[in-house]
């Protein structure tokens, strides 16, 4: 008996001692999920009081667990919509981007060795499935000299519910009215034709093992895999290969334009060296944290992460935010009452 | 059901407190009573969650739910019909390949093996059985997968080509490779729970049988095996709930496309396998109710199924008794 007592108030003790440490939790969208642990992690050895916990349940579990108040902040692929909005009563959401990401289209063509060009129209007719073999016309003008097959093509697509869903279909939509009344943007839609693969992986094993296929996936996974992978025509008329420096540019070229609550698409940017399928990536702060030191902490990360944390974007593949976004960011912190 | 709790030993004992708790099998009868209980429980508020949490959508689709085609996440338009095709169209090619392969196995073990090998074979039945499905998931994508695109589609589509399961293109993954995943996966339930049930026929019956002059295949395949039929029957109805509720497997192999087909080469989908996809990331309460009605859908499916089970049960149970 007195063993369980000594055992229960050992730890409770434990227990106790842990809380005093303040701990954030937060929950969201499983793309920026590596980074946002290293940067959690590297925040924690410099303030050991605070403790940020993320759950990287997807951007959809981020949003509802925020609405829901079960989290302290949030995270998403994807800017909340007004809808989702309307439904956070407590507090408003401020949106904070964090680094960008791009999405690339890979394939798996018979004879073709790499560098494949895509403009838009022609990514959305092969996805609309209008546009049925390699040898078509349309491929032919994007790639002069390219030796195509008369093959038909295999469309893989993902089949979880994803961001990296979201962002090509936003760009499919900007690119093909066709594509935007027939099918639209979201995580997941209502594919017109093609296989779903289950996350990067699933897509890029699909693609590999099918031959004459296409598909898309993360420039993260695609670079850490050293996967080939297409250009893609941007706004300014030019085949873009993805990169951390054209994914930049992409933010750059919609940084003049970007609205004061940050909720904005950067597919099909301007800019001649603009990487086209690119986004960024938001964290969901409520602006009236009632809590001091949670607030205090917050607020603290936020300007960590836009200084010293941007440093380590680079080299996992992230694509660090331009200096007006910056800017711009740093102004919304003090929003947060 | 707590008059029976009460009701007193045989002997006539005075029934005073101390009595009643000092009695093991009156608490013994309480305490599992509960722990029974807990079943059922778990089960009402299952099905009570789901109805609650699927009423956006079943208010805006009501029964169309179950007949629709259409699954459209950014239109709002949901229909279950394809998910269901889907679940029943593997689950049966799977049955269709594990149930004679497994009970063949499990009467070669059972019946016909040496001991030793018998042992040994087992031991590794259930082994397998024990691999969770990822691993198998896994191993279907780089193994399963090739060979059905580059010799088994083909060959299919060469031989069975004009009827209409075994056209259009070979992509490798689809209903019919889904379907033999989950026969791989589920032939171990089959053989283990088919072996047991045949182990555990008396003696008395075989002797019988061959003393009236049968070869040990007649004692077999027209004593034993019908005497062990609620034993096999119960393995592959087990077997059909691990194929219906089968998830990571089947969607890595399915090609999860939410359009029906009659080409058992064609890409589909199942319900387990669409809700794991699309459950973390979708936004929106009718989106996010309609795969939870999906769940429910599953839930009734397997009732059904379940039911159906048992009224084979009863059948065959009547067959053979007149057969007697």
């Amino acid at each position: 008996m007195k063993r369980q007592i000594l055992c229960i108030a050992f730890f409770t003790a434990a227990a106790t001692m842990a809380a005093s440490a303040e701990t954030i939790n937060a929950a969201g969208a499983t793309f920026p999920a590596p980074i946002y642990q290293k940067w959690f992690q590297d925040f924690n050895k410099m303030h050991p009081d605070i403790q940020i916990n993320y759950q990287s349940i997807g951007s959809g579990g981020g949003i509802r667990q925020l609405t829901e108040g079960t989290v302290d902040f949030g995270a998403s692929d994807m800017p909340m919509t007004d809808e989702q909005l309307s439904k956070v009563t407590k507090y408003k959401v401020l949106h904070f981007p964090t680094v960008l990401g791009g999405v690339v289209p890979t394939y798996n063509v018979q004879g073709v060795a790499m560098g494949m060009n895509f403009s838009g129209p022609t990514l959305a007719g092969i996805f609309l499935g209008t546009i049925k073999k390699w040898s078509d016309p349309a491929l032919k003008k994007d790639n002069p000299g390219v030796n195509l097959p008369n093959e038909d093509i295999t469309v893989v697509h993902r089949s979880d519910g994803s961001g990296t869903s979201f962002v090509w279909t936003d760009y499919l939509s900007k690119v093909s009215p066709e594509w935007k009344s027939k099918v639209g943007a979201n995580t997941s839609v209502n594919w017109p034709v093609g296989l779903g693969g289950k996350g990067n992986e699933g897509v890029a094993g699909l693609v590999k093992q099918t031959p004459n296929s296409i598909g898309y996936v993360e420039l993260i996974y695609a670079a850490q895999n050293k996967m080939d992978y297409g250009s893609v025509k941007n706004a300014a008329g030019n085949f873009i290969r993805a990169d951390v420096a054209s994914v930049t540019d992409a933010a750059a070229g919609e940084a003049k334009e970007i609205p004061a609550d940050f909720r904005v698409s950067i597919t099909n940017a301007p800019g001649k060296n603009s990487y086209p399928i690119s986004t960024f990536t938001w964290l969901l702060i409520p602006d009236k944290i009632d809590n001091p030191t949670k607030k205090k902490s917050v607020t603290e990360f936020l300007k960590w992460m836009m200084t010293a944390g941007q440093g380590d974007a680079a080299g996992m593949f992230y694509a660090p935010l331009p200096k007006p976004v910056i800017a711009k960011e740093q102004k919304q912190i003090a929003l947060i009452k | 059901m707590a008059s029976a709790v009460v009701t007193a030993p045989p002997q006539s004992r005075p029934r005073k407190l101390t009595n009643f708790w000092r009695d093991g099998d009156q608490i013994s009868h309480l305490v599992t009573l509960l722990f029974a209980a807990s079943v059922l429980l778990v089960t009402v508020f299952l099905v009570y969650e789901l109805w609650i949490h699927s009423g956006p959508s079943r208010a805006k689709f009501g029964f169309s739910f179950l007949t629709g085609k259409t699954w459209d996440p950014v239109a709002e338009q949901f229909g279950a019909l394809p998910f269901i095709y889907g679940t029943v169209l593997t689950s049966f090619i799977a049955l269709a390949i594990s149930v004679p392969l497994g009970v063949g196995a499990a009467i070669f073990l059972a019946e016909l093996a040496p001991p030793k090998l018998s042992n040994a074979c087992t031991f590794f039945v259930e082994l397998l059985a024990a691999v969770p499905s990822v691993i198998l998931g896994l191993l279907a994508i780089f193994t399963l997968v090739p060979i059905m695109r580059q010799y088994v589609e083909p060959f299919l589509k060469d031989t069975l080509g004009y009827l209409p399961w075994f056209q259009g293109p070979a992509y490798g993954v689809g209903y019919l490779t889904a379907g033999i995943a989950l026969a791989i996966m589920t032939f171990p339930f089959v053989i283990s729970i088919s072996r047991e049930a045949l182990l555990a026929v008396p003696p008395e019956q075989r002797e019988a049988a061959l003393a009236l002059g049968a070869t040990k295949w007649e004692s077999t395949w027209q004593v034993v095996v019908p005497f062990a039929r609620l034993g096999i029957i119960g393995s592959i109805f087990l077997a059909l709930a691990r194929a219906l509720g089968e998830t990571m497997a089947v969607t890595m192999v399915i090609g999860n496309d939410t359009s029906i087909h009659t080409s058992l080469l064609a890409p589909g989908y199942t319900i387990a396998a669409i809700i794991a996809n699309e459950f973390t990331e979708a936004t929106g309460d009718v989106y996010l109710s309609a795969l939870v009605e999906l769940g429910l859908v599953l839930f009734a499916l397997t009732m059904v199924l379940n039911a159906a089970a048992q009224l084979l049960i009863i059948a065959t149970t009547r067959k053979g008794s007149r057969q007697d």
